[in-house]
């Protein structure tokens, strides 16, 4: 539900902290590691998971995330499977759990069947990278009636005119795309984030998640003093592939995600000090 | 031949939001919305200023060969004892292909934009080398991404793209072809989005390009519709062209849309057989979806993953088709059918042999389908069929499969080796 995404973004900042967001890919390398995988983020103080759905065509996605994608659908894993799975990790746990997914599979399994089935799991938003404001109305006004938030995507390339249009399409956070191109682990923060952050605020309350690129421990800091929570992606799902179906793979990756966390808590929110 | 037109579609399509009927659209990630803006409105910029569409008329005049000629197979005809059949010979097109009108078209746009670097996906290679050309011609950089196996396929086409000056990217992810291609070329255009024109080479993607594109392949029905006015002083009964992404039959069959006793046949790739699933036959058994930022017929499966595709011809081998087909076919106004590899082949061999013009493979699949259909015809009834390209590309393949001086028919048989 999208309140839950509120309440954890209110209570950050109550605590004066900012928050993590991680992605991974759904059934990567199994849909048991990644239930494992979730219940360890939550004790690695990660605020949000961005789960992803597997696509075979991830046209927004660099190699790191492709090949995690083609491992997860090697699996056969659908978007069914990552439905279910939420479902399973709610046994167990309530961290906030968005889906990161192209449009196509969600076309396919019925976009009122998805907004219903995604909120019966327990899960509390979605990202739908390829399904702009302007194509989805229907959706919109479904997840809304469902709790559901809608977290849509704002680029460097975003011109004003349609920056209004696409926060007012936002619900549970605004994620700001650090820069041009696809997914993937960068050497740099792009110079341009914080003017384009500050923008996006002056512009809404909502809260603004940065990502794309954001792959150490300083970048996520960086990027921390300026958003109000950082996602990481790639990276992690490097540290995935690096452990392969190790049994130490779910450790090594928690302990990795957990030092990216601690560089974010770190930072304070000034009103917090 | 009876017309089985429900409605004509006027040309109020697409919407303003990019939609034919429901198919079409934009469904891009974010950071790709503005450049389809800005793409946008360059265009209808250009599509109304006297200096550019002379530009555009002059090079496709002087440069590219237009107009093509629209010429009467008259062996052929005489082959199939049925319809007079026409050829319109885009395979005349200087590089070979009827894809040198779009890229000369999109090039000079991206230059109106002040972009500095071109990429292009390829299938056949015919884009790849087309987009080559029109780059060298008006000094841009270029890229073109290419799947490994069409790479293999089309080895020439890419050493042709070399020498033009581009840089050939090979793309060994998925299917390794078309579709991988295209993917590639979205990942560049979306990091390079500032600096980058993607010159996407059919009635694809999306909003504005199946409109762009379809305006700039509207020359070949334009003429077509003229020449054949001049030399039988009436339309034809029958247009036939085949359909991968679906440039060159938009392009042919659009001038004649409100003719309403024309009837059209888009020839999809049959590949192995429908029943076999190897194929690239979108309105056989797909279903509807999004690839590639457009709404239409996709080939996948119950859970929205896309499908590999089978076709001898890559530049059919696609799983999805333009979005203005999907509405052509909904509208009854164009059917869609398909022939397989070996009938393709036995067609491409059998124009060579009686008309001395090697078709490419895509084109061969609407001769193919011609020589199904020709001979049901009256004697009276007029076709045309667009040679979207020229076979040369396709002869080391050709020969592979078709087995060098043995006949199609006879197969090489071992046991009389």
């Amino acid at each position: 539900m999208k309140d839950k995404i509120a309440r954890k973004f209110a209570d950050l900042k109550s605590a004066g902290r900012k928050g993590f967001i991680a992605y991974i890919c759904a059934g990567d390398p199994s849909v048991a590691r990644t239930k494992q995988l979730i219940l360890e983020f939550e004790k690695v103080g990660v605020d949000v998971v961005e789960l992803g759905v597997p696509f075979s065509d991830p046209i927004a996605d660099g190699v790191v995330n492709q090949r995690a994608a083609e491992r997860a659908l090697r699996n056969h894993v659908s978007l069914a499977d990552v439905i279910s799975l939420i479902q399973d990790v709610r046994k167990k746990s309530e961290i906030p759990i968005v889906l990161f997914t192209y449009v196509n599979p969600v076309l396919k399994y019925g976009v009122k069947a998805f907004c219903r089935d995604l909120a019966t799991a327990g899960g509390d938003g979605a990202l739908t990278l390829d399904y702009p404001p302007e194509e989805s109305g229907e959706y919109k006004k479904l997840m809304d009636a469902h709790g559901l938030a809608t977290i849509g995507l704002v680029a460097p390339t975003t011109p004003d005119e349609r920056l209004e249009r696409i926060l007012d399409f936002c619900s549970g956070f605004v994620y700001y795309v650090s820069r041009t191109g696809v997914t993937g682990v960068r050497k740099d923060v792009d110079q341009s984030v914080s003017g384009m952050v500050k923008k996006i605020k002056s512009l809404t309350k909502k809260p603004v998640a940065v990502g794309f690129g954001i792959s150490n421990p300083q970048q996520a800091r960086t990027v921390a003093g300026v958003a109000d929570a950082v996602v990481v992606g790639s990276a992690i799902v490097q540290k995935i592939e690096q452990s392969g179906s190790s049994n130490k793979m779910v450790d090594e990756v928690s302990r990795f995600t957990g030092e990216l966390v601690a560089a974010v808590k770190r930072v304070r929110l000034r009103s917090g000090r | 031949m009876k017309n089985s037109c429900r409605t004509t579609p006027t040309r109020r399509v697409p919407d303003k939001a990019g939609h034919f009927g429901i198919y079409g659209g934009k469904y891009v990630p974010e950071v790709l919305m503005a450049a389809l803006a800005e793409l946008e409105g360059a265009y209808l910029k250009a599509k109304k200023d006297p200096a550019f569409q002379k530009e555009l008329k002059y090079y496709l005049k002087e440069y590219a060969g237009r107009p093509t000629a629209l010429y009467f197979a008259e062996r052929f005809t005489e082959s199939l004892k049925g319809a007079k059949v026409y050829l319109k010979r885009e395979d005349l097109c200087h590089t070979g292909a009827h894809k040198i009108n779009n890229t000369i078209g999109q090039v000079l746009l991206a230059r109106k934009m002040g972009k500095q670097r071109v990429i292009a996906e390829t299938g056949a290679g015919q884009h790849g080398v087309a987009a080559a050309t029109a780059a060298a011609l008006f000094g841009l950089s270029c890229e073109v991404y290419m799947g490994t196996e069409d790479m293999e396929r089309q080895a020439l086409n890419v050493f042709r793209m070399r020498l033009l000056g581009a840089k050939v990217t090979p793309v060994d992810a998925g299917s390794r072809t078309l579709k991988d291609a295209i993917n590639e070329a979205m990942r560049d255009w979306s990091t390079n989005v500032r600096t980058t024109a993607y010159v996407l080479g059919s009635v694809l993607g999306p909003h504005p390009y199946p409109m762009i594109i379809r305006d700039f392949q509207r020359i070949i029905g334009r003429e077509a519709r003229r020449q054949i006015l001049a030399k039988e002083k009436r339309l034809p009964d029958l247009l036939l062209a085949c359909v991968g992404g679906g440039s060159n039959s938009i392009g042919l069959f659009y001038e004649f849309l409100s003719d309403k006793g024309v009837r059209m046949v888009g020839v999809e790739a049959g590949g192995l057989g429908i029943e076999t699933g190897k194929h690239a036959a979108r309105f056989a058994t797909g279903s509807l979806g999004v690839l590639h930022g457009t709404y239409t017929h996709v080939l996948q499966d119950s859970h929205g993953q896309i499908l590999p595709t089978h076709s001898v011809s890559a530049g059919l081998d696609y799983p999805s088709i333009g979005p203005e087909h999907s509405y052509l076919h909904e509208l009854g106004r164009v059917q869609y059918t398909s022939v397989t590899d070996s009938e393709a082949l036995e067609a491409f061999r059998r124009l060579a042999e009686l008309e001395g013009i090697i078709p490419a493979l895509e084109s061969a699949h609407a001769v193919a389908y011609a020589m199904k259909v020709v001979p049901k015809m009256n004697k009276k009834d007029i076709v045309i069929i667009c040679m979207s390209g020229r076979g040369d590309k396709d002869v080391q393949e050709a020969s592979k499969l078709i087995g060098g001086e043995q006949s199609v028919a006879g197969g090489g048989s071992e046991s009389e080796g």
